[in-house]
């Protein structure tokens, strides 16, 4: 089984992930490259120029056009690829539900950074946030090897019959996409093995003419949305099981839709997406160290929402500590709310406190999750935010 | 007792058919129906939100005989590239057309961006624009490709303002300063004249681009049965101008027998009427000099060339 893993090497995150993806044999990649782009749709442009990708890779003008063009690509039956990030997850923001809701399987990587005004590169997961209700799948990575490791299921998972809707792997800006991490790939007989050729449930097709895209009116259109959330509530099962599949095959596992850490006789949780799951550890370890018995829940899938295995999870412990690095402005942090209404739907009772952090970049090491635990009355009393610093805070602030 | 003669079943001879809901005298639907036949059945179609793609698709109907995608109102050229992109990677791009159809709104408006980028992509498309001269399937509201004086619902008459104070958006020299291999100018007042432009365009590899005027009789404010009449004389009058431009130079244009004055072509349209009170006086010479500019430009009276 190893051996058909290739050599762990230590590698920047966008060129791991581009290698994988190339390993997916993406027949058509459209992509833009600013507002902001990573190395990702370099090295693949480099790939399809040193002809070790075949692929049509269309060098649109915007990220609208590089979601509109896959969306044209899967539609005509081939499998496609974008990667954007923050302002571009904006710009593209109503083909997204284009793609979701004509069912077509497409894989875009993000990574996921800061929206302006302020403007603002470095890393959180406002983009992301904002793609929430598009009828995405969303999974985040925690490391560049799961990051690496997504973007098979990804494929696998949105191509699925009982799923095809797209899949947007959330990779943390810089944190991930822009460090050197040691990964391991999968060499290519081992990626077609667990990755077969595409084949479309629909397609343009001359020889069979269908109309796609059309108008719905009242008496129709409420019936296709509930069926799109039928598919996302499949993708529950079918995200675990592909994930599995890749255990088997690979020998990692990086959880399915959530994932434990010394969480069995915890009585704090420490909840969160993406790379900040790693500090929740090293937080949880030192709470541990002095007496509080932390433990920590990965949200790996996003949407959709896993509520009744964050519930299940989450029954046992006393309080639950979610950070956020996404925001909904006028309300409160976008995990924390959802976590709350899991629990709460599922009469869990647990005390929830929901904190906000990292937005725009500011890193919140293990020390900052910590304090949180410990103390957290200055934070709950300034909306959940953490670190805040006075000295930039107007006099009504 | 005359003979009946049943007319023959669409679906017999045509891929654009019933299912759609076009108003009486619609020269969009008459104007796609001319393309789509011209380009014949191993055609996909990706359009852009309109009014074509909403009175053709309204579920469970649909008028399409061929495969017809609609995303979205800007995106129809990036769709569009995509779907060439993929015909390609399947090896299948010698063998099927893909045509992207817009409104002029769709067109020089909200998808000028992604329709730029087709051109100079050099996707192997035929773009065609329906222009009616105005956002239709929303309310009259005007466009880039609105003509000066035009009075709509965003560029109406009033005590100050006598309708639409800028000139149309000149794309045909656009999609030329792209280095589009093959433009045309077309109206459905010519039947023959757009069927061969279609044909010739779809045998030239890369990008086209086709512009067709398709009087609207809810919003240019005419009787339904004008539709013909009024897309023959925006051509004699020099309003609008029948050309043909391959690599850049221009290769063929409808030549004007006899010229009529601009009168003719606006006067039955109402969103014209205020041309013809006193306060319009102005305004109609204006439309004149645009006309008799057109026809300066192009060469469009006189004995044909060659």
């Amino acid at each position: 089984m190893a051996r058909t893993l290739e050599k762990t090497q230590v590698m920047e995150g966008s060129r791991a992930i581009a290698a994988s993806v190339q390993r997916c044999r993406p027949q058509v990649i459209a992509a833009y490259p600013i507002t902001p782009q990573t190395h990702i749709v370099e090295h693949l442009a480099q790939a399809v120029a040193n002809g070790e990708l075949k692929a049509e890779y269309v060098k649109v003008e915007s990220e609208h056009s590089a979601m509109s063009a896959v969306l044209g690509a899967e539609a005509t039956g081939v499998r496609a690829y974008t990667a954007s990030s923050s302002q571009g997850v904006l710009l593209m923001h109503e083909v997204l539900y284009n793609v979701a809701a004509l069912r077509l399987p497409v894989v875009m990587t993000v990574a996921n950074r800061a929206i302006s005004q302020p403007i603002n590169i470095w890393n959180d997961h406002q983009d992301a946030m904002s793609a929430r209700d598009t009828g995405f799948i969303q999974i985040f990575a925690e490391d560049n090897q799961e990051a690496c490791d997504l973007q098979y299921q990804a494929y696998k998972i949105a191509e699925h019959k009982d799923v095809l809707l797209p899949v947007m792997v959330c990779v943390d800006g810089y944190v991930l996409t822009h460090s050197y991490e040691p990964v391991s790939l999968l060499d290519q007989d081992l990626a077609d093995q667990f990755l077969p050729p595409y084949e479309p449930s629909w397609a343009l097709d001359v020889d069979r003419p269908v109309t796609y895209g059309v108008m719905l009116g009242p008496g129709e259109y409420l019936e296709h949305k509930y069926v799109l959330q039928q598919a996302q509530k499949r993708a529950l099962g079918v995200i675990e099981d592909v994930a599995r599949e890749f255990g088997t095959l690979t020998g990692r596992t990086h959880g399915g839709l959530v994932e434990e850490y010394r969480l069995d006789d915890a009585d704090v949780a420490l909840v969160g997406l993406g790379s900040l799951v790693s500090a929740l550890r090293e937080a949880a370890d030192q709470l541990r160290e002095q007496g509080i018995k932390a433990g920590v829940l990965k949200i790996r899938t996003f949407r959709p929402f896993p509520a009744e295995k964050i519930a299940a999870a989450l029954g046992g412990v006393k309080r639950v500590v979610v950070i956020d690095k996404g925001y909904s402005l006028g309300s409160g942090g976008i995990l924390g709310m959802e976590i709350t209404a899991a629990l709460a739907a599922a009469g869990v009772p647990a005390l929830v406190d929901r904190f906000v952090g990292g937005l725009g970049g500011r890193p919140i090491p293990a020390s900052t999750v910590v304090r949180a635990v410990v103390a957290p009355e200055l934070p709950r009393s300034q909306d959940g935010f953490l670190d805040l610093k006075p000295e930039y805070l107007g006099e009504g602030d | 007792m005359p003979k009946v003669i049943a007319p023959r079943d669409p679906k017999e001879w045509s891929l654009f058919t019933a299912g759609h809901t076009a108003c009486a005298g619609c020269g969009q639907s008459l104007g796609a129906r001319l393309v789509l036949n011209a380009a014949g059945p191993r055609t996909i179609l990706v359009n852009a939100t309109g009014c074509l793609e909403v009175f053709t698709t309204r579920f469970p109907s649909s008028a399409w005989r061929v495969p017809w995608l609609h995303s979205l109102f800007e995106n129809a050229s990036a769709v569009g590239s995509g779907v060439e992109a993929a015909l390609k990677a399947l090896g299948k791009a010698d063998d099927v057309n893909v045509i992207v159809q817009g409104g002029d709104g769709g067109t020089a408006d909200i998808g000028f961006g992604s329709l730029s980028g087709m051109f100079e992509r050099g996707h192997n498309i035929l773009y065609v624009c329906y222009d009616n001269e105005a956002y239709m399937n929303t309310g009259i509201q005007r466009s880039g490709l609105t003509p000066f004086a035009a009075s709509t619902t965003t560029s109406p008459v009033g005590s100050e303002v006598l309708g639409n104070t800028t000139g149309k958006k000149d794309l045909p020299a656009i999609a030329v300063a792209h280095g589009v291999p093959y433009v045309a100018t077309t109206t459905v007042a010519y039947p023959k004249d757009l069927e061969k432009k279609v044909k010739k365009a779809l045998s030239i590899k890369g990008p086209k681009y086709i512009q067709i005027l398709v009087p609207c009789p809810l919003g240019w404010g005419h009787d339904t049965a004008l539709t013909i009449r009024l897309a023959r004389l925006a051509v004699q009058s020099g309003i609008f101008p029948v050309i043909e431009v391959e690599n850049g130079k221009l290769t063929s244009v409808m030549r004007i027998a006899r010229k009529v004055p601009v009168d003719e072509y606006l006067k039955p349209q109402a969103r014209f009427r205020h041309l013809f009170t006193p306060a319009g006086r102005e305004e109609l010479a204006r439309v004149q000099a645009l006309a008799d500019a057109n026809i300066e430009r192009f060469g469009l009276l006189g004995a044909r060339a060659g």
